[in-house]
């Protein structure tokens, strides 16, 4: 078990560093390919008109003229150690991970990331634990009474969970639950450390109308999931031993259904950590999901890219942690 | 003489229904599906004694499954009627309460399965699956259970079972999944093993080693067993007595050596002249019965078997296309449903097992090469 989590560690850190050649080459790379030179690069940090000697300034500190493979281990080196900015008499030293600084503030990447997490990690734990709560047990509950009216209901309503998008049900939400009836009124990310309690009221609605959307592929894949899992012959011994039928459902059923589910959990916790796009901007939570789509419209390369390796390093980690549970889950795994 | 309602139920000793383990009268189960009610098991009677062999035979489809499922009261769809009684021990199954039948399940009566691999819980432990069987009908602690796990797995031949009581189903053989599904099966020492094709999914080299094993197991458990399968070579070893089934109902029932001997029915003949042999040099090739099984929601009129007979015309008329046969006792606590005359059903046996030069009696004697001494006993 230890050599796998050492094995699955290595992969992961592998992975970080392909993930950092490809995000690095986007940026850096393909411009050049596409016929772009090191001033132009550079005449994008320095804001509009601007004179050719400040280009140049930039085009030195960026270290732009260098080839690129050097370009890329001062890229790296600032992920890992932090890199020193010379512009002139002036040297500004950017703390690990380092990833540039903003076009259009001239702030350093990494701090503002860093700001806007705690909202998005806010958001998306609370609503991976409703979604998770809420759509395995109504998906097992269906599998359970299959063709019941609760099963038709609740598969009726997943449905529509599923086609209906976060900007019209979190809109819609907002009407009801915030101008009709107050019971959340202004909606605004409130820091936890400051006042839980308004923290939590203010995340419901968020919360609620982002798990809605998940629990309804959960409530589907975790029917699906026990419908074939209660066929197994393995159930059948369980009942033919006499165990109740709670055990044979929740220790035999469940654990195995849940495999994959576990799977899929991992990649959408991943994916939202990088930011809840479209949930943060309905509800105007300054979240990674919105500092994701400020950087684009202001195509601000150096967020752009902080953005991209922060929200592959959350995949690749929560792949791993779901390889590593898997592996206790299912003592298959755990031999190749 | 044997009940008439009951045929197979014998009740010509005072002191064998104390012995009577399981007695089934008129099982029926019927699924309703969208095509019709499927007739699955068509009033079906038998019983068995303590620590004796019960063999069901017959094709895929022929309703032995379900009736050992119905036994184990693990039919629970709502679209499933069981009626008729199951007595185990005098307690009526079929009109127990389903909280009953599960306390009952596992500890008075318990099965195993075709496939072992299947069978077993991939996500759990050998000896947790066993101790979890054993922890529901005994409230013990896990010490003693992984205790009685390690034994059972100890007594089932499986070798080293202090350490291999904590690997999981994928690092056993198939045939060391099919004993550690009977080391589960009889941890709770239950008084009736039903095994459903237990030997079906494995090499045939193993085939026998887990015959031998549950043979033995019953000799020192005392357990009734009822075996389950489509080969008649297992069921020859090992059965006292056998029940023929085909489209849901006894066709032919009574001792192994009765009905391996001198079968009445022409269905229990096709499946023996279907079976390879190798006490007669045969020249000609293996014999399959003609056709296909019958669909179960439209069984066929009269004898469900007679679009595949060819001894209608020997009956005569369309006596087989109308009327339904009952068991008649044919020899001694033998029975077979069929129209054909005793003479006429033995005139043809004797005709059909002609390619020998012995008589009938001693190649069916020979055809229960290895049979205990049990079977000499009814015969």
């Amino acid at each position: 078990m230890i050599t796998f989590i050492i094995r699955r560690l290595i992969t992961a850190v592998f992975l970080l560093l392909v993930v950092s050649v490809i995000t690095f080459a986007i940026f850096f790379l393909i411009p050049r390919l596409a016929g772009q030179n090191a001033n132009e690069l550079a005449a994008q940090y320095v804001g509009r008109n601007p004179t050719p000697a400040a280009i140049q300034q930039m085009v030195e500190r960026l270290g732009l003229d260098q080839p690129l493979p050097v370009q890329y281990w001062h890229f790296l080196k600032g992920l890992v150690a932090g890199e020193n900015y010379s512009a002139g008499p002036s040297v500004t030293y950017c703390p690990p991970p380092c990833f540039g600084y903003s076009f259009r503030s001239q702030l350093a990447v990494w701090p503002q990331m860093v700001s806007a997490l705690p909202v998005t990690v806010s958001l998306a734990l609370g609503a991976a634990i409703l979604w998770l709560l809420g759509g395995v047990s109504i998906g097992v509950l269906s599998a359970l009474r299959r063709g019941s009216i609760f099963d038709r209901f609740s598969m009726g309503v997943a449905l529509a969970g599923v086609s209906l998008p976060i900007f019209f049900t979190g809109l819609i939400s907002l009407e009801l639950f915030s101008y009709k009836w107050p019971l959340f009124p202004n909606v605004q990310y409130v820091n936890i450390a400051v006042n839980p309690l308004l923290w939590a009221r203010n995340l419901v609605l968020p919360w609620v109308t982002l798990a809605f959307l998940y629990a309804a592929l959960y409530a589907r894949l975790t029917r699906a999931g026990m419908l074939e899992t209660m066929n197994e012959d393995y159930i059948r011994t369980a009942r033919a031993k006499g165990l109740r039928e709670r055990s044979v459902v929740v220790k035999h059923g469940l654990r195995a259904a849940l495999t994959p589910i576990l799977t899929i959990f991992g990649m959408d916790l991943g994916l939202l950590l990088g930011g809840a796009i479209l949930t943060e901007s309905t509800f105007s939570l300054p979240g990674l999901g919105q500092f994701t789509v400020l950087a684009i419209q202001n195509q601000d390369f150096p967020e752009i890219m902080g953005v991209v390796m922060l929200a592959a390093f959350f995949i690749v980690i929560a792949n791993m942690l779901v390889d590593i549970l898997y592996a206790a889950i299912d003592p298959r795994v755990r031999i190749s | 003489m044997t009940d008439p309602t009951n045929p197979l139920v014998m009740t010509d000793s005072v002191s064998l229904a104390s012995r009577l383990l399981l007695q089934v009268s008129d099982l029926r189960v019927q699924f309703a599906t969208d095509d019709g009610v499927v007739k699955a098991v068509d009033g079906v009677s038998f019983s068995l004694e303590r620590g004796r062999t019960l063999g069901i035979v017959g094709e895929s489809g022929s309703g032995k499954s379900v009736t050992s499922m119905a036994i184990m009261g693990l039919h629970s769809g709502k679209n499933t009627t069981i009626t008729g009684q199951i007595r185990l021990d005098g307690e009526d199954l079929v009109s127990a309460s389903r909280e009953r039948v599960r306390a009952l399940r596992g500890a008075k009566m318990a099965m195993i399965f075709q496939d072992p691999l299947t069978s077993l819980h991939p996500y759990y432990s050998v000896g947790h699956q066993i101790m979890e069987a054993y922890r529901v009908h005994n409230k013990v602690t896990k010490q003693v259970a992984r205790k009685r796990a390690v034994d059972m797995l100890g007594r089932v031949g499986i070798p080293n079972p202090a350490v291999r009581v904590d690997d999981y189903p994928h690092q056993f053989s198939g045939g060391m999944r099919q004993r550690a599904m009977i080391a589960m099966a009889l941890s709770c020492d239950p008084g009736l093993l039903i095994a459903d094709e237990p030997t079906t999914a494995l090499d045939v080299t193993v085939q026998a080693q887990i015959l031998d094993l549950i043979v033995d197991l019953q000799d020192e458990f005392g357990s009734a067993v009822i075996i389950i399968t489509h080969d008649l070579g297992v069921v020859a070893e090992i059965s006292d007595q056998i029940l023929v089934m085909y489209a849901g109902r006894a066709v032919e029932g009574g001792p192994a050596t009765g009905v391996f001997g001198q079968p009445g029915h022409p269905y229990a003949w096709g499946l023996l002249g279907s079976m390879p042999r190798l006490d007669i040099d045969r020249v000609d090739r293996l014999k399959p019965i003609p056709g296909t099984p019958p669909s179960l929601i439209n069984v066929p009129s009269g004898c469900p078997f007679h679009p595949r007979c060819g001894y209608r015309d020997e009956v005569g008329g369309d006596r087989c296309a109308t009327e339904v046969p009952l068991l008649r006792e044919i020899a001694p606590a033998h029975v077979a449903a069929c129209h054909l005359t005793s003479d006429q059903q033995r005139s043809t046996w004797a005709r059909l097992s002609e390619p020998v030069s012995d008589l009938p009696e001693t190649k069916a004697g020979s055809l229960l090469a290895s049979s205990d001494p049990a079977n000499e006993v009814q015969s």
